[in-house]
């Protein structure tokens, strides 16, 4: 069997591993296992590759294997799961940067060994240039996004005037710098000017985009990363790298549709739209009732008598990383005889399933966590919501105010409870500064303060 | 030919994708997340040889940063993703 053979069909089993692992990945009960046969598909693959004859060198492999692998390993073993969606966006950054790397070193390699009667095939430069395009645009997007998440940077929308304009034109460059390239690919300067256009145009792409649509350019830059990755294979002719990166693309753009579904936004207002920066009220917030705020105290007497209660985390929870003492909670209501479960907004937090990682950090079952879908029908047999750091989630005002940004967004239904309470830190508008009517519900009383000690005040009285 | 071929295998892997990922559910988007995030860094096959094969200078740099980033993804993904999948418990299973 020759060494080519045996590459290839270890490739075929590695590709059977990462589609056994993703299927694996559809029930809470598999998905270890699964995401454990996705690696040793991928330890099979790097290994095989080994043995590629092309490669006579090992001391730069091994160097940049054994660094990777150590920051890669401390990272996530470090990192606190309020973190995660940052560390996901940077993950993917470093993705994309090496599939941009990969096209760059495979041109170098086809520019040497050309020459004037064979020169390098139009469709190898095409597909260098898409994976550098891809590939640099996923990486500096990504960076911002992790600026933006981990609140390096402000994560307010950056709108000016005529945006989509220089994007378009950005884009449009790249093209015009890939064409000229490709015509006249002894001139490096274009491939040059290409990849810093690139790298440009992913800081211009997520700029816009504000802390609350985060979720959806998190998928979106997910599916940047595979497609980046397929792109490189396609340029080195490598139908492994096309196989896992299409696969990834998918799953980051269904996640995408998802979210944006979540939102009952289309990608291109989440994207073009710097939402909140032009939804923004400019006169006062509009009195709609009286806010009836409640002590920590008066509350307990409340869920002690509930039978049921319904818990609506988001992005608060994190912020206030109040997952362990609303586990705490949950205990004291179920010793107590009552029924606890969660419901869980698709967009709630900063990325897919981010509140459902925090809650399972924090030992809650993932069976009582409850998707919108499944509570809302039944919310209205419940004694108490407790709303923990949401706002735009349980906003009423997408079902009833026609004239608010967010109508039409499916949302949870809160209100519908018998009583609500909402756990904020202030009355100051939240994300968007939209008004939601919820605060003024006659069934709502606030209790104002940080979520975590309110939390703790109401185990306290508990005991 | 080899295009028609590759653009071939493309458009069938996006296809199994869709069907794959489309039924997982929302409790397990973030781990999905990062756990395609460490199958994207598949790029690391195709830097081993850029970094292995003692071209060229130029290419052989540029495979090498390859390597080292896409061995972050490819190792962090997969461990944090573990991490995360390890805390996932059903009710009946009690406390860990």
């Amino acid at each position: 069997m020759s060494e080519e053979m045996l590459i290839n069909l270890v490739y075929v089993a590695s590709a059977v591993m990462f589609i056994f692992g993703l299927k694996l990945l559809g029930s809470p009960d598999t998905a270890r296992r699964g995401n454990f046969i996705s690696a040793v598909g991928m330890l099979c693959a790097v290994i095989v590759t080994l043995i590629d004859q092309n490669i006579v060198e090992y001391q730069y492999i091994v160097g940049g294997i054994v660094a990777g692998g150590l920051i890669g390993a401390l990272v996530a073993r470090m990192v606190a799961m309020t973190s995660m969606p940052e560390m996901v966006a940077l993950f993917n950054g470093f993705g994309g940067l090496a599939s941009l790397l990969v096209g760059w070193a495979a041109l170098a390699v086809a520019m040497l060994n050309a020459s004037d009667a064979a020169p390098v095939p139009v469709f190898m430069l095409v597909t260098v240039f898409l994976s550098i395009l891809i590939g640099g645009l996923t990486f500096t997007g990504s960076l911002l996004a992790y600026g933006k998440l981990s609140e390096r940077i402000s994560g307010k929308p950056f709108v000016y005037t005529g945006q989509r304009v220089v994007n378009s034109l950005i884009l449009l460059a790249v093209i015009v710098c890939a064409g000229l390239f490709v015509v006249d690919p002894s001139n490096q300067n274009w491939l040059y000017l290409a990849v810093g256009l690139a790298l440009l145009l992913g800081v211009s792409f997520v700029l816009p985009i504000g802390g609350a649509d985060m979720p959806v350019v998190i998928s979106l830059l997910n599916s940047f990363s595979g497609i980046a990755a397929a792109s490189a294979g396609f340029a080195i002719s490598n139908i492994l790298l096309i196989v896992a990166g299409s696969l990834v693309g998918a799953s980051g753009i269904i996640l995408t549709n998802i979210m944006c579904k979540a939102m009952n936004r289309s990608l291109s207002n989440v994207l073009f739209s710097g939402f909140g920066a032009v939804t923004k009220s400019d006169g006062p917030v509009i009195e709609q009732g009286e806010v009836k705020p409640l002590t920590p105290e008066d509350a307990y007497y409340i869920l002690e008598a509930a039978a049921s209660v319904v818990i609506i985390p988001g992005y608060g929870m994190a912020v206030a990383q109040a997952q362990h003492i609303v586990k705490e909670l949950q205990e004291m209501l179920e010793d107590n005889g009552c029924e606890v479960v969660y419901a869980i907004h698709p967009v709630a937090g900063r990325m897919p399933g981010h509140m459902n990682v925090l809650l399972a950090e924090a030992d809650v079952p993932y069976d009582q966590l409850l998707e919108m879908d499944q509570i809302n029908p039944r919310l209205e047999t419940f004694d108490v919501a407790v709303v923990i750091g949401a706002n735009d989630v349980v906003n009423p005002a997408a079902r009833e105010v026609e004239s608010s940004p967010i109508y039409g967004m499916p949302v949870i239904n809160a209100d519908k409870a018998r009583t609500v309470f909402v756990l904020k830190r202030s009355m100051a508008s939240g994300f968007a500064g939209i008004d939601n009517p919820l605060f003024f519900k006659e069934n709502t009383r606030m209790i104002f303060g940080d979520a975590k000690e309110t939390l703790n005040n109401l185990v306290k009285a508990f005991d | 030919m080899e295009l028609i071929f590759l653009t071939f295998v493309f458009v069938l892997a996006i296809f199994l994708g869709f069907e794959l990922i489309n039924k997982v559910p929302s409790t397990l988007h973030t781990p999905l997340m990062s756990g395609s995030n460490a199958i994207s860094g598949i790029t690391l096959v195709g830097a081993l040889v850029s970094a292995g094969a003692a071209h060229q200078e130029l290419a052989t740099w540029l495979g090498t940063a390859a390597v080292a980033f896409a061995t972050i993804n490819v190792v962090g993904g997969y461990m944090v993703t573990d991490r995360m999948l390890a805390m996932f418990k059903k009710k009946d299973q009690g406390e860990g």
